[in-house]
């Protein structure tokens, strides 16, 4: 009688734990598929509002008629430079100041406060850095409204995510590689540039491809600093304006001559945006996936 | 100083932090010798180890005192650059730790960036594969990552890689606790044979290793060196109470 007992206990015990297991299971599955319908939601929305507008003359010809028709290519061209160039400007210091702090600085409460700094910046609003931008490299260094002054500014943006990608990445290279490199008698410089940074790279691009994204996509921080309104001229040189994608989509949709005339345009703009984003991470990816064959540890 | 004797240490005291993890320590290490550090863990003789290539200095917070004198020269005076001891003075990890690089770029690394005279890499990579008994293994496959090798291999290459520049001392630090018994005789044959032309310090765990390797043993204890004498005379008839207790397996 006690054993039927028993066993009936247990079943009810475990038929209870197996409800709990799906209820939780279900629950985490269901907050992922939202996710993931959200995202094909926007993409499929975008796709079939934008795919009509693209054509071989629209990524490849200049906008006429006051921007209602044409192409957008001085725009696609624009927004490439401009993340070529943050990466360009940001990678390189974000990495530097990466290994300053991982693999050189005292480890203290100045470091501390830098990265608390660093942390914050990770949060100032990008308009602020527009007007940063606007204040220090277009007035103040004369740089005027131009790609340089775009990249730079683009480039201190994006700074934050790859500082911290970049640090996470040389922690994580093992100590031991550090130590036996030293005790060969190669010096620390030689070690981080030989060792540590080779075996971080794969790491650091990885966070580095999120800075890429968010370069390629902001708009205020260019608005006052690189991007033109309307310009058929294509740049000869990084002190010219240019216009770029978002800050396009912008004008088109808030301030263009025929707001609603354009909507396919804006559209199809908003689509080559996308597209661009993703070939930038692409090549990120492949660039990655080359330098990780020969590093596994 | 003993021409037989290749470094010395004199009322050494090393601090990590606020606390003390060697206590005065003053021995000598003779030439061509394998000394080995034993005692319980904790006691010291890692740090020990790490001290005599200035490999604690990586560590934030340490402190050293008193002198310890290699080729005349206190090795902790303020001139005195740690790069330049440690191509001196090379080091065996307690894990094998090769560099994700070919085999061959294992052993090349350090010459090649330390200015060596290295006119003739292949020769170098040769010999050095050779003294570390691993040549036969490996000369096929020198483009190989070396991290296709098996842990034994990894650790001869690593005492392969650290012979490759040619210094006067060879630290190991527990070099066979990560291998299994087999490539741990192998180690413990290629010692034999290294000591020969160099000084070996080694630190481990297992007293039948160092009674079987050493010539000379070093008993330590919470930081303190309590005896240091002859490995027969150690493992048969110490002086101090306390390392035939240790030895004998009554603590520890």
């Amino acid at each position: 009688m006690e054993d039927i007992m028993m066993k009936s206990f247990k079943n009810n015990s475990m038929k209870w734990r197996y409800f709990k297991q799906s209820l939780f299971f279900g629950t985490v599955r269901f907050s992922a598929l939202i996710i993931v319908l959200a995202l094909g939601g926007i993409l499929f929305y975008i796709i079939v509002n934008g795919i009509g507008a693209i054509s071989w003359d629209f990524i490849t010809k200049p906008p006429t008629d006051s921007m209602t028709k044409g192409g957008i290519m001085p725009a696609i061209l624009g927004t490439i430079y401009l993340t070529i160039g943050a990466i360009a400007i940001g990678l390189p210091l974000g990495i530097a100041s990466a290994i300053y702090l991982t693999e050189y600085a005292k480890q203290g409460r100045v470091i501390r406060l830098i990265k608390v700094g660093i942390n914050c910046l990770a949060g100032v609003p990008s308009v602020v850095f527009g007007l940063f931008g606007l204040g220090f490299f277009v007035i103040f260094l004369k740089f005027g409204s131009s790609i340089l002054s775009g990249s730079l500014t683009l480039g201190f943006l994006i700074l934050p995510t790859i500082i911290g990608a970049a640090e996470e990445a040389l922690k994580a290279v093992p100590q031991t590689f550090r130590e036996a490199s030293l005790s060969l008698g190669v010096s620390k410089w030689q070690t981080t540039f030989r060792i540590v940074l080779p075996n971080a790279l794969p790491g650091i691009l990885t966070g580095s491809i999120l800075g890429i994204g968010r370069a390629a996509g902001e708009t205020a921080p260019i608005m006052f600093t690189a991007a033109a309104y309307f310009t058929t001229k294509l740049p000869g040189s990084i002190f010219d304006e240019v216009m770029a994608l978002p800050y396009h989509i912008y004008v088109l949709a808030t301030a263009g001559t025929n707001i609603e005339a354009t909507r396919p345009i804006q559209f199809g703009t908003v689509l080559v945006l996308v597209a661009v984003v993703l070939s930038i991470d692409l090549i990120a990816i492949i660039i990655r996936s080359y330098m990780r064959k020969n590093k596994r540890w | 100083m003993d021409s037989n004797i290749i470094i010395k240490l004199n009322k050494v005291n090393f601090y990590y932090g606020q606390s003390r993890a060697l206590t005065d320590i003053t021995m000598n290490f003779r030439k061509n010798k394998v000394s080995a550090l034993i005692g319980p863990s904790g006691c010291g003789k890692s740090t020990l180890l790490r001290l005599l290539n200035r490999m604690n200095d990586l560590i934030d917070g340490t402190r050293v005192e008193g002198e310890i004198i290699f080729e005349d020269k206190n090795i902790y005076a303020p001139h005195i650059d740690p790069v330049e001891i440690r191509r001196k003075i090379g080091m065996v990890f307690q894990k094998p730790n090769p560099f994700p690089k070919t085999i061959y770029n294992n052993i090349a690394y350090g010459p090649k960036l330390t200015s060596m005279n290295t006119d003739d890499l292949d020769a170098l990579v040769e010999q050095s594969l050779k003294q570390a008994v691993l040549w036969d293994e490996v000369k096929d496959i020198l483009n190989k990552s070396a991290m296709n090798l098996s842990g034994g291999q990894q650790q001869r290459l690593c005492i392969a890689r650290a012979l490759a520049m040619k210094p006067d001392i060879l630290l190991m630090d527990e070099p066979t606790s990560a291998l299994d018994p087999i490539s741990t005789a192998k180690i413990e044959e290629l010692i034999e044979e290294l000591k020969k032309n160099y000084t070996i310090i080694i630190v481990t765990h297992n007293m039948q290793q160092a009674a079987r390797i050493s010539d000379e043993t070093a008993f330590f204890y919470l930081g303190n060196l309590v005896e240091y004498n002859k490995t027969e005379k150690i493992f048969t008839n110490p002086d101090v109470k306390h390392t035939e207790d240790y030895i004998t397996g009554r603590f520890g």
